[in-house]
């Protein structure tokens, strides 16, 4: 339930300072965000870069980098998936406790990137676990993930937790964990799962 | 350092029944006798060969040879094989390189080389990738699995010959090979309803 | 009675120690997701009590197909790609790939771009050595402040390699006969000055970590290779010369300009995690040293021979052409049909094929030593499964 901003202002000015449990739950949680030290290829370079001295993600309050899922809230996604990898993936996400975010970082997290022709490389971490952000780039710099940070940030802002749009954590009907892929003899089984991923069907050309 | 065909006669001097071919800068050995070329170079005393640095995998599919003889047209037809390429070098002499090749029987299956692994080390991983990406099953190699692609996968993803599966989302622009493939996959999107005119 | 471990799918037994303390044995799997694991790399573990007695290297959550993809495309296209192989060092690639196409394409490069490429590629020694310290100290559990050192010093090089190729990480700089850019007198006087400063850190680093107690004890004896073996087992790079084997290519080949310069190739003695730490140190002041000399005598003249990029093609053959990179000798294996692109095209991975004597050096050590051992090899995944 939403304050008046009009009373708020008057009721600060008073000393008092009102809000309510999601705006003060939200606002801990963005600025407390603790990424999961998942580090996959070269992004993940860039990505320690941006929590050294000079980026210094702890501005944001996401410098604490844990090795462990279970304490973590934040995954940067940072590289090539490969579909070696991407079982191992999904699984780490299936250990993160809820609220989860996921960022997408670089070319080949998204899509597959430069490698995505490449028969061990999945084309886009997407395909199995949902996203919150992309980062373009190849690799993206610092600065790019601190942006994506903060876009995360403001879509933490708004989140619910209740109504018809709250929060997964909150809602009972939708599910825990993502089905973790299997290796086969000449892919990953299935190779996406529809629940998350549905590729746009083809637009053919018309004959004129 | 000696030139390569110094290096031949020395070795067919040596080893009485090796027979060594010419090719670029490169010595080519049989099955057989691979392993004995690898340890001479290894154990001789000019050459001291006690690195090999590089072994690469390659994979030839079966090609036809035009040449002009005699006013006629010969076609020769080359069977497909898989050949691997040592390159040696010495860390005492600090000479090098000498080039092997070694050539498998066809490429059917997994056919097999000799491993030179009980002499170097170094070709221990270098032998693991040639087996999982092209197949080469290398005879007394101490521990031959596959070390890239998981263990269940079945196919050697870097013959030519490979077909990667067909998971490409949808292209912009599908075109060529990508778009054949996309056809046969993705559905095109339902027809738009006619307008009455 | 102590049980012996019986694995018959891997097919090997291992039975405990016969001492006073009963132990049993234990299979752990480390990785792909650990920290100390520099990336998605996996070793399964066999441990009796804490003491490792089996370790076996498990690849290929990296391998991104890089040379099937640089068969599919020109000869151009590849260059761009081999930034990505070892992504700390992406000059050091590009140069390795640029000399093998050019030993086989016959292509000479003029003077000052073999300069600026060796600028470059000492620069990438540079960052790439002081930045293995930051990592090897994070292992043995100084977790994060040498490595915020070794990174702020970092960025200062990458700023350089931004000011000449336009990126950070993925220069993509190299090209067939010269460099893609020629640099201008600001970004050499910038140089100089980063070289000029860089001992301050090396003595500050060595301040921090060399003498210290902790380190001395963590390090010294523990991962030793003998010098045969070594050799045998193909090693390269500072982890050969660790161990006392004189065998650097800039020497032995002198390709570039290396053969003018004067340098010297520092060597260890024992061959543990320690010298292999200190053979760094002291490749970076000899890297100082090169960078010194080329950018005071760096000529004028064209930066690059003048190749036609577009439609680039190779006479038929085959070439192996290696540089030492900071992590060893990085070779390409080029075959070319005489099309646009190459038929075959192999890398030889430095790192890749040090990992092979990765059990050797830890059985018998504490399980928290293997990771010291494996962060003094200094792998980066991208250049292990391609």
């Amino acid at each position: 339930m939403a304050i008046d901003e009009g009373l708020k202002s008057e009721l600060r000015k008073a000393g008092v300072f009102v809000t309510t449990v999601e705006d003060l739950y939200n606002w801990g949680r963005k600025n407390s965000i603790w990424p999961l030290q998942f580090g996959l290829a070269c992004c993940a370079i860039e990505m320690i870069a941006a929590a050294c001295s000079r980026y210094d993600m702890a501005r944001f309050g996401a410098e604490v980098f844990r090795p462990s899922p279970r304490q973590a809230d934040l995954m940067i996604v940072a590289g090539t998936v490969t579909k070696k990898m991407a079982p191992l993936a999904v699984r780490l996400y299936n250990q993160m406790p809820e609220p989860k975010y996921v960022i997408a970082m670089g070319a080949c997290a998204i899509s597959g990137g430069p490698f995505k022709e490449g028969y061990n490389v999945l084309k886009g971490i997407d395909r199995y676990i949902p996203v919150d952000v992309h980062i373009p780039g190849c690799p993206p710099r610092p600065e790019a993930l601190l942006d994506a940070l903060i876009t995360l940030q403001k879509r933490i802002e708004q989140d619910h937790l209740t109504g018809k749009h709250r929060l997964r954590a909150y809602d009972k009907e939708q599910k825990a964990e993502w089905p973790v892929p299997e290796y086969g003899e000449h892919d990953l089984e299935p190779p996406s799962n529809p629940d998350v991923w549905k590729p746009e069907p083809m637009k053919r050309p018309e004959a004129k | 350092m000696e030139t390569v065909d110094q290096i031949k006669d020395r070795i067919e001097a040596a080893l009485p029944g090796v027979r060594l071919a010419i090719e670029g800068k490169s010595l080519v050995v049989d099955r057989q006798h691979l392993l004995d070329v690898a340890r001479f170079l290894k154990t001789d005393s000019e050459l001291a060969m006690d690195y090999v640095s590089n072994l690469c995998a390659m994979d030839w599919l079966p090609s036809q040879i035009k040449t002009r003889e005699c006013d006629r047209e010969v076609v020769r037809n080359l069977p497909g094989h898989l050949e691997v390429v040592y390159d040696f070098y010495s860390t005492a002499k600090k000479h090098g390189p000498v080039q092997l090749r070694c050539r498998t029987e066809g490429r059917e299956g997994t056919p097999s080389l000799p491993s030179i692994t009980p002499l170097f080390r170094g070709a221990e991983f270098q032998e693991r990738e040639a087996f999982d990406l092209y197949g080469i099953r290398f005879e007394g190699h101490p521990d031959l699995r596959r070390i890239l692609m998981w263990d269940g996968f079945k196919d050697f993803p870097m013959r030519k010959d490979y077909r990667p599966p067909d998971d490409y989302e949808w292209e912009p622009t599908p075109h060529d090979e990508v778009l054949q493939q996309t056809k046969k996959h993705w559905p095109a999107p339902p027809p738009a309803p006619v307008k009455p005119a | 009675m102590i049980q012996p471990l019986t694995m018959p799918e891997q097919g090997y037994t291992l039975t405990p120690k016969e001492d006073a303390i009963e132990t049993q044995m234990l299979e752990v799997s480390m990785g792909p997701h650990h920290p100390s694991t520099h990336g998605v790399f996996r070793m399964d573990v066999v441990l009796d009590g804490e003491e490792v007695r089996r370790l076996k290297p498990v690849l290929g959550y990296l391998h991104r197909n890089h040379e099937q993809l640089a068969e599919k495309m020109n000869w151009l296209g590849s260059i761009p790609f081999t930034d990505r192989l070892d992504y700390f060092c992406s000059m050091t690639n590009n140069w390795a790939y640029c000399l093998a196409v050019e030993q086989l394409a016959g292509i000479k490069v003029p003077e000052r771009a073999e300069y600026i490429r060796v600028i470059m590629a000492e620069l990438t020694r540079l960052q790439n050595h002081s930045c293995q310290a930051g990592f090897l100290l994070s292992d043995t559990g100084a977790w994060g402040t040498p490595l915020l050192y070794a990174f702020r010093e970092r960025e200062k090089i990458l700023d350089l390699f931004e000011a000449a190729s336009g990126a950070r990480m993925m220069c993509n700089y190299m090209r067939f006969g010269g460099v893609r850019a020629d640099v201008d007198d600001d970004w050499l006087a910038a140089a100089r000055k980063v070289v000029e400063n860089y001992p301050c850190f090396i003595d500050e680093l060595e301040a921090l970590i060399t003498g210290n107690e902790i380190l001395l004890a963590r390090t010294q004896k523990i991962g030793i290779l003998p010098r045969e073996l070594a050799i045998n087992a193909s090693i390269t790079g500072p982890m050969l010369r660790a161990s006392g084997v004189d065998y650097d290519i800039r020497k032995v080949d002198r390709y570039g300009i290396y053969g003018r310069l004067d340098f010297r190739v520092p060597l260890g003695e024992v061959g543990d995690v320690y010298d292999r730490y200190y053979v760094r140190i002291l490749e970076m002041r000899e890297s100082v040293k090169i960078l010194q000399q080329a950018l005071r005598d760096i000529p004028e003249g064209p930066s690059d021979a003048g190749v036609k990029m577009r439609n680039f093609k190779v006479p038929v053959g085959d070439g192996y052409g290696r540089i030492e990179g900071p992590k060893g000798e990085l070779g390409f294996y080029l075959v070319s049909d005489g099309s646009t692109r190459p038929y075959r095209y192999h890398v030889r991975a430095p790192s890749f094929i040090n990992l092979t004597i990765l059990e050797d050096m830890c059985v018998g050590h504490k399980l928290a030593d293997a990771m010291v051992i494996l962060g003094s090899v200094d792998i980066v995944l991208g250049e292990v499964d391609r």
